[in-house]
């Protein structure tokens, strides 16, 4: 461990600030708490939100698993997972059932989270109404009135656009019944899983300073009209060709020699693992 | 006195820019027009009151600057007024002064009971949206979420004020002047409400537009009996539409009638000028 820095790279009151803004973030699910954003060593806009987070919440026992576009060998998952472990001397992971506290950003990751466990997202841009209200006073005043309408308004416009609802990712969702907010850069696929999950989900945008989180077992309901209700992306009959599964999010690669098209896991320490477990069968049969 | 309920009751309204000084705010104030020469404070809208009925089309007239839109903005709660108290009849029967309620009862009452065509249609329309988005965004404030229902309905109103049917998909950046109007009267018209406010529908397009628009809302006035509060700088215009009109100089109201008898028989020294300079 690098002796140069304190544990976890930040003085111990910055990580009190920063858990100080985690708490009020709990108490409000969804409301977007200010923070005192600093600066890290590594670029805004490349999880600083998500990293401060993990920086201020990392005890010496936890095992910590970094996830960048469905990844844990991305260039930036390694980096962040160097620096944390390198400031701190936290275990490492990446399979998601033993880690403690898990960034990410793009992706949920497949396997389901459990009780005690931390997700921290990394956000770009936190504002669900930001397309439709510039101003960060009127957007305030928006979800104190809790006046939602821009945000269906965007989606409508996509209906008249795409005939659908088109967003790719980061698509809207109501918390708690009160607030809403970005979900960060997920694909839709991954909304359903923040609604009622056993983990703590917290949220974190470097560069905008804010702060907001999705407590255990909070209600999180995707926003949708009556007559064109929310949709994953749908992968039909498509199953990954390394490991074979299928009902899974799948990223489609194209043999750019045959312009043959393959589905591959997106998330790919689960593809990792269950090619792993099913070798071990065929081993042991 | 009418028999009938008013729709809308304006008593008093005034609005001020600036925070007003002994010259201009104590007794024996003086101004300069509408402003104090020593502390610069605006009296944009000054102790105006009037009525409007159901199905009655009122007009504003009076020079640039005189308040007119000022008073059109704190209306439609654009704008917060300084003082007076406004009544809708829709609202509460008309018991209930509109601009002391809560912010939410205001949203409920801009979109549900009111519609407005801003002068300058960037004010008025998301210029990147498409028009039939543009007309729905009222019915999504007023709690719609019926992706059909809403399509429907703003296909139906984009007809009726002319939007071809090709373009009703198109965002009004690409639009021209007039079809800007006609799709800001739409959206005005989205949720039926019973009173809708009018700044300058006109001003800006040519002569020929002008005339297809204003017949446009002559047309929808007869068929929907929507009450209309009508303002603009032109007596032309008003006395085209209005069966009443009020003169307002320099935040003031200095008269107020029925538009022919305002014709024929200006009593202001202002008015006189201006239906001479119409005649
Ligand atoms: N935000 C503001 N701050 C200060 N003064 C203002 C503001 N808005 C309007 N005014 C002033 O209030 C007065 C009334 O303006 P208003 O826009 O209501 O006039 P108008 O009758 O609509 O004129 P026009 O025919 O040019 O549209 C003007 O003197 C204007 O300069
Ligand atoms: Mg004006
Ligand atoms: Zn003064």
């Amino acid at each position: 461990m690098n002796s140069l820095y304190n544990y976890a790279f930040f003085d111990e009151g910055s990580k009190r600030e920063i858990r100080r803004a985690i708490l009020k973030a709990v108490a409000l699910p969804g409301y977007q708490v200010p923070f005192a954003s600093r600066e890290m060593p590594i670029a805004r806009g490349w999880g600083t939100g998500g990293l401060q987070l993990t920086l201020s919440l990392v005890g010496r026992s936890d095992v910590l698993k970094v996830i960048d576009q469905g990844s844990d060998d991305s260039v930036n998952a390694v980096n962040i997972r160097k620096f944390v472990s390198g400031t701190t001397g936290v275990a490492v992971t990446e399979d998601a059932r033993e880690a403690t506290i898990i960034q990410s950003r793009h992706r949920i990751p497949e396997s389901p989270l459990r009780e005690g466990q931390v997700l921290v997202l990394q956000v770009p841009l936190p504002e669900p109404l930001r397309l439709i209200e510039p101003s960060e006073y009127k957007t305030k005043r928006l979800h104190a009135e809790r006046d939602y309408s821009g945000a269906y308004l965007v989606l409508f416009e996509e209906i008249q656009r795409y005939g659908r609802v088109a967003t790719g990712a980061d698509h809207p969702v109501e918390v708690h019944g009160r607030y809403v907010m970005a979900p960060s850069p997920i694909p839709r696929f991954d909304n359903p899983k923040l609604d009622g999950n056993p983990a703590l989900i917290l949220l974190g945008a470097g560069r905008e300073k804010k702060i907001y989180a999705v407590p255990p077992y909070t209600k999180v309901r995707s926003l949708d009209f009556e007559d064109q209700p929310f949709r994953v992306e749908d992968f039909g009959s498509a199953a990954c060709g390394l490991c074979g599964a299928s009902g899974v999010y799948l990223d489609e690669l194209v043999d750019p020699s045959t312009g043959s098209k393959t589905w591959r896991c997106n998330d790919t320490s689960e593809c990792a693992s269950r090619r792993r477990a099913s070798q071990e069968a065929a081993d042991a049969s | 006195m009418r028999p009938e309920r008013f729709l809308l009751k304006v008593d008093s309204l005034s609005k001020s820019y600036g925070e007003g000084c002994p010259r201009c705010s104590g007794p024996g104030a003086t101004l300069d027009r509408n402003h104090c020469r020593r502390c610069g404070t605006v009296y944009a809208v000054r102790g105006v009151s009037f009525e409007l009925y159901p199905g009655e089309v009122l007009g504003i007239v009076g020079e640039s600057g005189s308040g007119k839109s000022t008073v059109l903005n704190c209306l439609y709660y654009d704008t917060v007024a300084s003082s007076g108290s406004v009544y809708l009849g829709s609202y509460r029967e008309g018991a209930e002064d509109a601009l002391a309620v809560s912010a939410q009862a205001k949203r409920a009452i801009r979109n549900e009971l009111l519609g407005k065509v801003y002068q300058d249609p960037v004010e008025g329309l998301r210029m990147k949206f498409s028009a039939v988005a543009n007309v729905a965004e009222k019915m999504i404030c007023a709690g719609s979420r019926n992706v059909g229902a809403m399509e429907e309905r703003a296909r139906r109103l984009l007809g009726l004020v002319n939007i071809p049917l090709g373009r009703m998909g198109e965002a009004p950046e690409r639009f021209s002047g007039g079809m800007r109007q006609r799709v800001q009267i739409a959206k005005a018209l989205s949720n039926n409400p019973p009173l809708i406010f009018l700044d300058e529908v006109t001003t800006g397009l040519d002569l020929s537009v002008q005339a297809k628009v204003l017949d446009l809302i002559m047309d929808i006035q007869r068929e929907s009996g929507v009450g209309m509060l009508l303002v603009s700088h032109d007596l032309a215009v008003v006395r085209m539409l209005a069966t009443r009109t009020m003169v307002m100089l320099d935040g003031r109201m200095v008269e107020q009638g029925l538009t022919d008898q305002i014709l024929e028989d200006p009593q202001h020294p202002y008015t006189q000028e201006l239906v001479h300079s119409l005649l």
